[in-house]
């Protein structure tokens, strides 16, 4: 492994990117994820790549849809309000299944909200967030390592499903510092695209379209999307336990929120409470399985999520028939919740003892 | 025998959906004579708009990238940047370009966008009814301004050609139109050039093309034709706006 280097989250996504193969890069600027395409604009250059700075997150993730249609390894990145105006893209992306990158470190919302972290896209993320009938795989890192890890990850992805892949961080990941390693070898063994439109050459012209006059032909184009997911969702599945064993309480959380429930948990342990984290770490895929397995000898489960509670929905239907009482605790708005008020109410679930909810 | 004339190569025998009369297909088979002349044809990308002609794909025989309403010039930046050798060219109609995608093709204009934009102006939005455009002139009927644009309540149409001869980053602007056998001349004339910028490496270029639209304008070819004349022209003349120029500045 190479040698450890302090950066930024937001740089480091930017180095994970280049270091996967990523030489295409379109972006808008907006609070809390400027350091990306400005570290892209110093960075591609160097390595014979291309940043644009797009006139709108609009036109950026246009940009990157006519890159990928093109072959290029390509990534936009952005913030919660960028984000949404990239749904277009990202729907589009998907039915035409063409690979990318989108990088949206969450602030808080809605409209144009603030600039404090939160993380109240996960519905938007996970559910599609454009229209029509369609998934991404979501990526939730919770420390920059793994930011870094699951970036190189998500090209990979992105190249073998024909899809975008969606990394959502938040305004601490990326502008927090933590000592990070990047693999000896960066990747240079990249997928053949045979159906790319560049140019026909002496062979039959390509088309990458999402238009399916005929409903007959455009509900087949779903089910071919579907099995897709499908296959994503069997082989995919990522998450971390911690202490789930003897846990009387689990606690489900996922990103930087996560790392205050650790500390939560780290605290309680030592006054005697027998509490768990589970960690998502694919959002979508959801780890629904392994956390029913997980939760099935616990007396009840904490969702704790800086929104007003999305992840929250997901952890419900996959516990929906486990009988384990769901109880939730969220602080938004770009406010973070602290280590306490997490084991209050922790504690306040423990102190009702016998109550199912 | 001698053949003189020929449906060009890249032009499919795919029969077109378009309504009688309409100067889609003139453009079309323009456009398909161009490229073959210039023999770029295995490295061309069209790209398809929302429209009319977002079946364009089936008519021309090259790669093609459909895109999202009004993003075509954003799409055809995305391509050309990862595919610099490609000819990108990008097929819009008002709606289009000088409605839901003015931003795309500014800023594609004023990077100087080694693409070529070919523009079809019938100051209406043909596919979805006739609806009113930027470019329906004041006192226009159409499905949402049924007693004629009225400019104080939504203005005046917009000169797409002009607007954007003020950038420095295109390299070519021209209007044209195909109604007449002297303006296809000319028409054809403007394309190569634009699409000569291209492959030169000159600039951005684009070429606005006056056209009509008999069925949402409620008239026949031959009426759409003269109508064409008599208000379109007027508002919309005829020339080259940009000729030299290009992004090295």
């Amino acid at each position: 492994m190479a040698d450890r280097v302090l950066m930024k989250g937001n740089e480091a996504v930017g180095e994970a990117a280049i270091h996967a193969g990523c030489r295409f890069f379109f972006g808008y600027p907006i609070t809390p994820q400027n350091e990306i395409p400005e570290y892209m604009s110093g960075r591609l250059p160097e390595v014979g790549g291309v940043f644009l700075q797009a006139e709108s997150e609009l036109a950026a993730i246009n940009m990157v849809y006519g890159a990928a249609g093109a072959g290029g390894r390509v990534m936009t990145s952005s913030s919660s309000p960028g984000v949404t105006l990239k749904q277009e893209g990202i729907s589009y992306m998907a039915a035409s299944e063409l690979p990318c990158v989108v990088v949206n470190m969450v602030r808080g919302g809605p409209g144009l909200g603030g600039i404090q972290p939160a993380q109240s896209d996960y519905f938007q993320a996970t559910r599609g967030g454009g229209h029509g009938d369609y998934r991404t795989p979501v990526l939730g890192p919770a420390s920059i390592q793994e930011l870094v890890d699951l970036t190189i990850a998500a090209f990979d992805m992105a190249d073998r499903y024909r899809t975008p892949v969606v990394m959502l961080g938040d305004g601490i990941l990326g502008q927090m510092m933590e000592p990070v390693q990047f693999p000896d070898e960066p990747v240079t063994d990249l997928p053949d695209k045979p159906w790319v439109t560049t140019g026909k050459g002496d062979g039959p012209r390509r088309l990458i379209n999402s238009l399916y006059l005929q409903p007959e032909v455009l509900e087949q184009h779903n089910h071919k999307l579907q099995a897709k997911y499908d296959e994503i969702a069997a082989t995919e599945v990522r998450y971390s336990e911690n202490r789930i064993a003897d846990a009387d309480v689990v606690v489900v959380a996922y990103g930087t929120t996560a790392r205050i429930v650790s500390t939560a948990i780290d605290h309680m342990r030592q006054e005697g409470l027998a509490v768990g984290l589970f960690r998502p770490i694919t959002l979508w895929p959801f780890p629904g399985a392994a956390l029913a397995e997980a939760v099935a000898r616990t007396r009840a489960v904490l969702v704790v999520e800086m929104s007003m509670g999305q992840m929250l929905e997901d952890v419900k239907l996959a516990l929906c028939s486990s009988g384990v009482p769901v109880h939730f605790f969220g602080r938004t708005g770009g406010v973070v919740p602290d280590p306490r008020e997490v084991a209050e109410q922790v504690a306040a679930i423990l102190g009702r003892d016998g109550e199912t909810t | 025998m001698k053949t003189v004339f020929d449906k060009p190569v890249s032009l499919t025998d795919t029969i077109v959906h378009y309504c009688p009369g309409c100067h889609h297909g003139i453009v079309h088979r323009l456009i398909a004579e161009v490229i073959d002349e210039l023999g770029v044809a295995g490295r061309t990308v069209g790209l398809a708009p929302v429209g009319c002609s977002v079946l364009a794909y089936n008519y021309l025989d090259f790669d093609f990238q459909q895109a999202a309403h009004g993003r075509a010039p954003a799409v055809a930046t995305g391509i050309k940047r990862v595919s610099p050798n490609s000819v990108v060219f990008t097929y819009q109609g008002d709606g289009d370009l000088a409605a839901i995608g003015t931003s795309e093709i500014v800023h594609a204009a004023a990077r100087g966008e080694l693409i070529t934009v070919v523009f079809i102006n019938n100051a209406t939005f043909g596919m979805t009814g006739g609806q009113m455009a930027p470019t329906t002139l004041v006192g226009q009927r159409t499905t949402t301004s049924p007693r004629g644009r009225k400019a104080e309540l939504c203005g005046h149409p917009i000169r797409v050609a002009e607007m954007l001869s003020t950038l420095d980053g295109p390299a070519y602007i021209a209007r044209v139109s195909v109604h007449k056998p002297a303006n296809v001349m000319r028409a054809r004339k403007a394309l190569l050039t634009a699409f000569r910028c291209q492959i030169e490496g000159t600039g951005f270029s684009l070429v606005e093309i006056v056209s009509n639209c008999p069925t949402n304008w409620g008239m026949t070819p031959r009426e759409s034709v003269k109508w064409l004349e008599e208000n379109m022209l007027p508002q919309y003349p005829l020339g080259e706006f940009k000729v030299t120029g290009g992004t090295d500045q």
